[in-house]
């Protein structure tokens, strides 16, 4: 066992913690939540420039060819800062599938290009079920002359309105079972047939609906191997599903920092708020639940470095992560009372992250299943 | 970062694992109920299984693994992680073994002991031949300790000690007391009391038992009848007890056998899918799937925190903070395990061992019942959380 980061996660830690701190102060935060974008170019081409968005790809496509357990700690200050933006929809989501079955070709086309922040990407997978097993899955492509044609409707498709290409997961043969079947088609964003429509969530992510009506694809827009996509989405749901639980556990430390300040100036009865049991209990509560989580997240995402299986561990960090994440902006709610329920106040816009995180990639049911089944039950 | 156990670790475990698995009497698991993370149902402190406790106490001691987080000039192996590798596996089988003395008294003593009392006392901790009890508690001295009434006057060679302590586990079947006693009448409290050990077969020592709420003498109440302790057996520099004991505090709180969560829960497992109910395994209800996996979260941050206090020990960091969270959540993981265990099991989990029909061997009710008591020994969730609000996280002291 070892927990000590290396002097270049704590360097990369630090300095995007200064970064984020200058770049991404809160009335931007503000000003991108009133907007269907929710994202900042100009924030997106910095973060770009600080190599985050080739942090995990290899060297020979622009990237810096870091673990993921690295990402998870930049997702861990990026969430402290509730960085806008489509950054898990690209990184993830999109190069994933590209990196571990792409051509070459699409390598090349692909890669370089989000490295150096031009190209943003997402993938449509949920469907109006809202869940993330594969029997969820109805939409179709079917074969035409060379070709492919896509029909049906995704829903909670994040970032689709911002992004340059979607990876539409499409059911192409009906299998007994259901995760046999599907391939991941990549499709241009302005293709035409494509319509996309932004979703208002509380969350004030960018969520929307991706209509596909007869979506004319050539042979080389499937990704990977035809029927077989399931192992690639998921090898990108398990790492976005850690990567938003780490940006939760900055979130969960920001939640504590802003009630500590709080608690210790304002005075009622008398006496800091700070000083009183009641108050004491709730934050030590959350010193306790962050360090937990915490070492979880980390831990999922080390296993996920090491290439082991990590089904178990992902699951666990994500409803360790989706509960405490959600608590924690809870209590924090408790300790500012009145003002905290202003629109003026910040913690509502951590609130917001925590229980979107807690639904996206899996909800608590979905993974504890995953734990169940890990358990022999 | 690596959350991967070293070779030598995994080895260590095999090697134990081994060992108590040919050791234990076959039906060992049945006979003991040992539920996790509390103090009622510890073979160790009950009377019934004391001949067994004392040979694996020096079986262990043998082949030093009583004192594998003591310092090697100790005849230690230096390493905490070991330590509470061999915690974990030992508590998984429930052996009837580890002891206050060589987790609590041991290093302690090693820290801030002077050199007579370490050539007394560390080879037989080390050895398992002698057994300690904390002599801390007081009627009206738990979370509030240095409002304790102990005396010790000092008398020569001696300190003579007068009072009573409460809630003393195992001193019925130990042969040392480790006690916080006042010896400054006038000092600030918390300046004001020395740590010494106390012999229980010196004159003047009375031991009552106290039978806890599963039916067990575990706790005792101990009286000190003028008790004449000589000053070679104060711990450190006398007036800095509670020092000391802060100290002690933070060994004890890594005494935890991690391993009996885990065995508790794979045999909750077992039972979900070796139980049909209305017509089909328990295993396939959600409600249990979504019971039993809660716990198995619950479980795995207790153990991300436990053996990261086992490696900032290893790295000379006192985890004083990390000890209160960790105290705080196994107790509390007791707790819940409990519960589960005794909504999974129904009628069946309310018998009590012995009963006709109990599964195993009466431990879910005896446990449920045991574990109220986590929480509250050795400073109570309140307590914990009160220490991290105010020395971790810099909250007013209130009012």
């Amino acid at each position: 066992m070892n927990y000590e980061l290396t002097e270049e996660q704590k360097i990369l830690q630090s300095s995007a913690a200064d970064f984020l701190k200058k770049e991404c102060p809160k009335e931007l935060v503000r000003k991108l939540a009133e907007t269907d974008e929710k994202y900042s170019p100009e924030l997106w081409r910095k973060m770009a420039e600080l190599g985050w968005m080739g942090l995990h790809l290899p060297e020979e496509y622009g990237g810096t060819d870091w673990s993921f357990l690295n990402m998870a700690l930049l997702l861990e200050e990026m969430g402290y800062n509730i960085c806008p933006g489509p950054f898990i929809s690209t990184t993830l989501l999109g190069c994933v599938p590209v990196l571990q079955a792409g051509t070459e070709d699409q390598k090349q086309e692909i890669l370089p290009k989000v490295a150096n922040g031009e190209l943003i990407l997402t993938m449509a997978l949920t469907e109006s079920d809202g869940g993330y097993e594969p029997a969820a899955l109805k939409v179709k492509a079917v074969r035409e002359d060379d070709g492919w044609v896509i029909e049906g409707v995704k829903l909670f498709v994040p970032d689709a309105s911002v992004a340059d290409y979607i990876l539409c997961v499409a059911r192409t043969s009906d299998a007994s079972d259901p995760a046999s079947g599907l391939t991941l088609f990549l499709v241009k964003r302005d293709h035409p047939g494509v319509t996309v429509t932004p979703l208002k969530s509380i969350s004030n992510e960018n969520q929307c609906e991706v209509a596909f009506e007869k979506v004319r694809l050539p042979a080389g827009a499937v990704i990977g191997q035809v029927d077989r996509a399931w192992p690639i989405v998921k090898a990108a749901l398990d790492r976005a599903a850690v990567a938003r639980s780490a940006e939760t556990v900055g979130a969960m430390r920001a939640a504590l920092d802003l009630s500590l300040a709080y608690s210790k100036e304002r005075v009622q009865f008398g006496q800091p708020i700070g000083g009183f049991q009641a108050m004491q209990h709730y934050m030590a509560d959350m010193w306790v639940d962050i360090l937990g989580t915490r070492n979880l997240v980390l831990q999922a995402a080390w296993k996920l470095s090491t290439g082991e299986p990590a089904e178990k561990e992902v699951s666990m960090a994500k409803i360790r992560a989706g509960q405490m994440g959600r608590k924690a902006t809870t209590t924090g709610h408790r300790i500012f009372a009145g003002i905290g329920f202003t629109m003026e106040h910040d913690l509502h816009l951590y609130h917001r992250r925590t229980v979107a995180a807690d639904i996206a990639f899996g909800d608590s049911d979905f993974h504890h299943e995953k734990v169940a089944k890990s358990l022999g039950l | 970062m690596d959350f991967s156990f070293k070779q030598e670790e995994l080895d260590l475990r095999q090697e134990i694992e081994e060992f108590v698995k040919d050791a234990l009497p076959p039906d060992w698991n049945e006979t003991v109920v040992y539920w996790p993370g509390s103090y009622g149902t510890m073979p160790q402190t009950e009377t019934e299984f004391q001949e067994i406790t004392k040979r694996f106490n020096h079986m262990l001691g043998k082949k030093g693994w009583l004192s594998l987080g003591w310092p090697k000039e100790h005849g230690g192996q230096g390493s905490a992680m070991k330590a509470a590798v061999a915690g974990d596996i030992l508590s998984y089988y429930r052996v009837p073994a580890g002891s206050i003395g060589a987790g609590i008294v041991g290093p302690t003593l090693i820290l801030v002991g002077n050199e007579e009392l370490k050539k007394e006392f560390l080879p037989p901790i080390r050895a398992g031949e002698i057994g300690f009890w904390l002599a801390y508690s007081e009627p009206n001295a738990g979370s509030d300790l240095v409002s304790l009434k102990t005396t010790g006057v000092d008398d020569g060679d001696d300190f003579i000690v007068n009072g009573q302590k409460i809630w003393s586990t195992g001193a019925h079947v130990s042969e040392y007391g480790w006690a916080i006693v006042k010896t400054d009448m006038d000092a600030p409290a918390h300046k004001s009391a020395t740590l010494m050990i106390i012999p229980n077969d010196t004159p003047g020592v009375t031991i009552n038992p106290i039978i806890n709420i599963c039916g067990n003498h575990s706790f005792n109440e101990v009286f000190f009848d003028d008790v004449r302790v000589p000053k070679k057996y104060v711990v450190g520099e006398v007036n800095k007890g509670f020092y000391y004991v802060m100290l002690a505090l933070q060994f004890e709180r890594m005494m935890i056998g991690a391993g009996s969560f885990r065995r508790v829960l794979e045999e909750l497992v077992q039972y979900a899918r070796e139980t049909v109910r209305n017509g089909r395994p328990l295993a396939e209800d959600s409600r249990v799937r979504k019971s039993l996996a809660a716990i198995a979260v619950e479980l795995e941050v207790f153990l991300s925190l436990y053996w990261k206090s086992a490696w900032m020990q290893d790295r000379g960091e006192v985890p004083e903070l990390e000890a209160s969270a960790l105290k705080l959540t196994f107790t509390e993981l007791s707790v819940k395990m409990a519960n589960a265990a005794v909504d999974l099991l129904g009628p069946y989990g309310l018998l009590d061992k012995g009963s006709k029909w109990a599964p195993f061997g009466g431990r879910i009710g005896m446990g449920y019942l045991d574990s109220i008591s986590g929480p509250i020994g050795a400073g109570t969730s309140e307590i914990q959380k009160t220490i991290l609000a105010t020395r971790g996280l810099g909250l007013p002291r209130g009012r």
